[in-house]
């Protein structure tokens, strides 16, 4: 090797600074290839230009497509050589340059007679090159010497063939499918790793078929497993049966012995993986966990961070549900606390926190308090949040932990903490009555001190709120004056807000209150000045104490019940003219469009011939879109859009999926379709609707689509009258039409003359859930009160047997189309109950609030309790029919 | 579902945080830049700890990393959140140990560098695009050096056993200073 040997400036140590590719450069390495075609070929002189090669590539570099293709022809010459080192970095590069289709080809010959040489290395490393870079035509001509290949003598060759065999079957997994002979075979390898990848590799290819896998479990569960990630393997194929096997009463849980029996293997990796197996089963009970819990203690107090880790991680998991069965291993928990590792330390004191018991409390505070000053914002956070819950289990203790988060709040930290903790904070004053005000007192002095300008308007308004309800209002009035002093204009504007809350809410305060807002008058920023003169002026703090009306209340402080987002996008839209912008055009669907729209494309490539006219993919877009077509604009303002629904299977010639508009009394369907044939040019194209089990609705427009070239989506509409203002539903069966035209692929020329064709779609229904739009609440007890109890009504149902509470909860949500607010949609695992809390708006623009109470009756049957408030209570009552009849 | 055990990278450092070598085997890192950023946070996360005993263990960006480090090198293997830490660590071992080996003991950069033909070899044949292909450290060097290009010094001179000795010893020095 002639590096020049550049030595770096610094004399710390020139040794150390060494390196054999120092001064490294692409274009000189290329050069050096050429020593490939050299007629006498220098086997170690090529071994070393490879690796240079290699480690250009390591370290980044890209070759374009010429130098790869020139490197690659040249790599191939290599094969002439006889030396094994040489030919092990040939195989190592020609998978690094990934050569496409037709320079595959040039090594196919040498590598299919490597795959078939004497020479084990040979063999098992061309396999896994030729697998890397073949197609599945080539594949075909290799499969018998593949199938070989697993059952070889040779444990590396199989093992090749066998991994192999796991990647192809995601391309090709017709061909692979077909050599489930031979890996079953090479499952009663006696080579560990052999065992472990035909195992892995069998069990992907039956993997659908629950009752092939179900065998293969109980014949291996017998015990003809040697390696140990072969059995790790099996110890996950069984939990998967156990899963998905119906009966999940404990007494007699199918392969639980056989788990538990793991638990004695003499390898750890065995033992982790069934222990935590048996902590993840469905509604696992005490007597099932114990012994688990109890190998994973021993763990706890390894020498090898790695074990303590997994360990405590489990327990950790184990402790949210069934904190009981943890409660053994606190002592040597506790010690953990102080581990090195504070990955470890933070896992151990979180579960601490959830298993610990109100007398313990205070003793774990403490050792914590002195945790916290050596450990990463990152786990401070994850601490603040146990401490947060476990509040909430122990309410009495709040008093010692609102002061654990006020003393933290106190010290040094960054941004993300300082908001987990005040947002734990809040949350505790919304939910604990008793530890409202020195909670709000605690977040007072915060705001003294406080450097972020984003807590401070928040804790700010949320006093505004909080702060008048208290038995002494007056006491906070300090505190936000004296950020009118001291702080940016975004606080002094926020604590002006406030200021003028507790005016509003409380008239005793009121002439104080003035007096102190028309010093505001004459602040240097506009905003500042300007909302306290909008205050003054609509509290009335220009002449006498007069009573707040409701209504300025409800203008001044009421919640804004629009997605911001599409505020802001109505904003952009808006120009300025003669007509002022009107707040109530602005939609109120919460957008998820985006999650829709990822699903929608299936695996079509968006790079090639970007479509122009893409399907428009927010409400907005849609509403413009509909505007702009003449048919259409005089159904009033779009009530809902719903995401796409897919007409068509994947991977067929034309991909149509449609989108439901849901206007006052139309509806309109938009056919978003996709032509996946090149030689074809699709025109006229329309979709037939059959709305014969649709008797509300009656056909009044409908848009075909011109011309549809090959991938280039487009639209064509059909819109429907439908009774005004109410829920109709329906079933409407599709039918595409159109003419075809043959499209020269090499001119992209269309032929004159088509033919006209049918395409049959899939059904499309109108649901009930069209007709709600998901309308999130920000505070859902707080508009639960404000709605009152006049609309409501409440039922009780069964829902029958369902695979599990969460299923139960997704497919009434489902049914439902409403926005879960608080997060309730995610149901804990193993609960057995759980309340999930609903919002939307009802067509005719009726807010609507839904409290669902879910609870196992007997192991699998789930009732439900369902209230409903409106403000209308037919509209109470409509809920309850689709409900009923879901 | 893949229940099968997923090795997402593996990534050797040296102490500075730049690459001695690196195999990727998931998509999560599209570019170039992306691998960087990642092995960057990486080695400022773990750079503090000690993992020259033991092999130490991190969550980092929804990923399981386990990490190994022996004089100026960083050894990495990242798992996805739900894997068996136990076999990543398994695997660590086994690239860490097989190093040893096939660098006779003197693991360090320089050594590494001037022999990365070996290193890169090593990486090749304890993964294939994901999947564990071998973790017995002695296998996967048998594997490499049975037909090391470094014919000054073939390795087959002295067997696996003694190598493993040497390596032991060294080791054994680098701790007692």
């Amino acid at each position: 090797m002639a590096q020049p040997l550049v030595k770096k400036d610094d004399d710390r140590d020139d040794e150390a600074d060494y390196s054999p590719f120092l001064g490294i450069e692409k274009g000189a390495v290329l050069q050096e290839a050429r020593v490939f075609n050299d007629p006498q070929l220098d086997p170690r002189r090529c071994s070393q230009v490879i690796t240079k090669l290699l480690y250009l590539l390591n370290q980044g570099e890209t070759f374009t497509k010429v130098e790869a293709t020139e490197v690659f022809f040249a790599v191939t010459k290599l094969f002439q050589s006889k030396d094994i080192g040489l030919r092990r970095m040939v195989y190592v590069m020609i998978k690094e340059l990934s050569p496409s289709a037709d320079e595959v080809i040039i090594v196919t010959s040498s590598l299919m007679k490597d795959m078939t040489s004497k020479t084990d290395m040979y063999r098992a490393n061309a396999i896994r090159v030729l697998c890397r870079i073949t197609d599945g035509t080539l594949l075909t001509q290799i499969e018998r010497y593949l199938k070989q290949a697993i059952v070889d003598k040779n444990p590396v060759v199989a093992s090749a063939a066998l991994v192999s065999g796991i990647h192809l079957l995601q391309t090709n997994p017709e061909i692979v499918k077909r050599w489930s002979n031979e890996v079953q075979e090479a499952v009663q390898s006696r080579a560990a790793l052999v065992q472990f990848h035909a195992l892995a590799l069998l069990h992907q290819i039956r993997q659908n078929d629950r009752l092939a896998v179900n065998k293969l479990v109980s014949s291996l569960t017998k015990g003809s497993v040697r390696s140990p990630l072969a059995q790790c393997l099996l110890i996950r194929y069984t939990s998967q049966v156990i899963r998905e096997s119906a009966n999940t009463q404990a007494a007699d849980r199918p392969f639980y012995d056989f788990l538990e029996g793991c638990l004695r293997h003499k390898a750890e990796m065995v033992i982790f993986e069934a222990a935590r197996a048996i902590t993840e089963l469905n509604c696992v009970t005490t007597r099932e966990l114990t012994p688990a819990i109890t190998v994973l203690q021993l763990f706890l107090s390894s020498s090898k961070p790695v074990l303590r880790f997994a360990a405590v991680r489990t327990l950790n998991k184990v402790a949210m549900t069934h904190p009981m069965a943890v409660t053994n291993c606190n002592i040597d928990m506790e010690s953990l606390i102080s581990d090195q590792n504070r990955s470890i330390a933070t896992l151990a004191i979180t579960t601490l926190l959830k298993t610990g018991n109100e007398s313990s409390v205070d003793r774990l505070m403490k050792q914590i308090t002195n945790f916290m000053s050596d450990i990463a914002d990152e786990f401070k956070i994850v601490v603040v949040e146990a401490i947060r819950s476990l509040c909430l289990k122990f309410p009495l203790k709040h008093r010692s932990l609102m002061n654990f988060l006020s003393n933290i709040l106190r010290e040094e930290g960054g941004f993300d903490y300082k908001k987990a903790i005040v947002d734990s904070i809040v949350i505790l004053i919304r939910d604990i009555p008793e530890a409202k005000e020195t909670g709000l007192l605690h977040l007072c002095e915060f705001i003294e001190d406080c450097e972020f300008t984003y807590l401070s308007t928040q804790i700010l308004h949320f006093l505004g709120i909080e702060g008048p309800k208290t038995s002494d209002p007056s006491k906070y009035i300090r505190y936000i004056y004296n950020r009118v002093h001291l702080e940016n204009a975004t606080v002094r504007a926020a604590a002006v807000s406030t200021l003028a809350k507790f005016g509003a809410m409380v008239d005793t305060l009121k002439p104080r209150i003035f007096v102190l807002l028309r010093r505001c008058l004459f602040d240097n920023d506009d905003e500042v000045r300007d909302r306290a003169t909008l205050y003054l002026n609509t509290l009335g703090g220009d002449g006498a104490v007069v009573q707040t009306g409701e209504d300025v209340k409800e203008f001044l402080f009421g919640s804004l019940d629009i997605p911001l987002v599409n505020l802001e996008n109505s904003l952009k839209n808006y120009e300025p003219s003669e007509e002022s912008f009107d707040i109530y055009s602005v939609p109120r669907e919460v957008k998820t469009q985006p999650l829709a729209e990822k699903k929608a494309p299936g695996k079509k490539p968006t790079g090639l011939g970007a479509p122009p006219a893409g399907p428009p993919s927010t409400v907005d877009a849609y509403e413009k879109l509909l505007s702009s077509i003449p048919e259409f604009a005089n159904f009033g303002k779009l009530f809902k859009s719903s995401a796409p629904v897919e007409l068509t299977e994947a991977e067929t010639e034309y991909a149509v999926n449609v989108v439901k508009h849901i206007f006052d009394g139309h509806v309109v369907f938009q056919y978003n379709c996709t032509n996946t044939i090149p030689e074809q040019l699709l025109e006229n194209v329309t979709v037939i609707v059959d709305a014969s089990e649709a008797e509300e609705f009656a056909e009044v427009a409908s848009k075909p689509l011109r011309s549809l070239p090959y991938d280039s989506p487009g639209q064509t509409f059909v819109a429907f009258e439908k009774p005004e203002g109410t829920p109709a539903i329906g079933k409407f069966s599709n039918m595409l039409r159109f003419i075809v035209k043959e499209v020269d692929p090499s001119t992209g020329e269309a032929e004159d003359d088509g033919v006209e064709d049918e395409y049959q779609l899939e059904e499309l229904e109108v649901v009930a859930a069209d007709y709600i739009l998901k309308v999130g609440v920000s505070n859902f007890r707080n508009a639960w009160e404000s709605m009152g109890a006049d609309c409501e009504r409440i039922d009780e149902y069964g829902l029958g047997p369902r695979e599990s509470l969460a299923e139960a909860v997704n497919a009434v949500i489902d049914l439902l189309g409403m926005q879960p607010c608080e997060g309730t949609e995610v149901v804990p695992n193993n609960s057995r109950s759980h309340t999930c809390l609903l919002s939307g708006v009802y067509i005719g623009n009726v807010k609507v609030l839904v409290r669902l109470q879910f609870g196992l009756d007997g192991p699998k049957d789930v009732a439900m309790k369902l209230a409903v408030r409106s403000e209308d209570e037919s509209v109470s009552d409509a809920i309850h029919e689709i409900v009923a009849s879901g | 579902m893949d229940s099968c055990p997923c090795i997402k990278n593996i990534i050797l450092l040296d102490s500075e945080g730049n690459r001695v070598a690196v195999k990727y085997y998931s998509d999560e890192w599209p570019t170039n830049s992306a691998k960087e950023a990642f092995e960057k946070a990486l080695f400022s996360k773990t750079q503090k700890t000690n993992a020259r005993t033991e092999a130490e263990i991190a969550m980092f960006e929804n990923h399981i990393i386990v990490y190994k480090f022996v004089q100026d090198l960083h050894f990495f293997v990242t798992g996805a959140e739900g894997e068996n830490e136990l076999i990543l660590v398994t695997v660590l071992q086994g690239f860490f140990d097989a190093v040893g080996l096939l660098l006779r003991g003197n693991v360090d950069k320089k050594e590494a560098l001037e022999n990365l033909d070996l290193i890169l070899l090593c990486l090749d044949e304890i993964v294939d695009g994901g999947v564990i292909l071998e973790t017995d450290a002695n296998a996967i060097a048998g594997k490499v050096a049975s037909h090391s290009v470094d014919a000054a010094a073939p390795l087959s001179e002295q067997t696996i056993s003694q190598a493993l000795a040497t390596a032991r010893e060294h080791l054994a020095r680098s701790l007692l200073k």
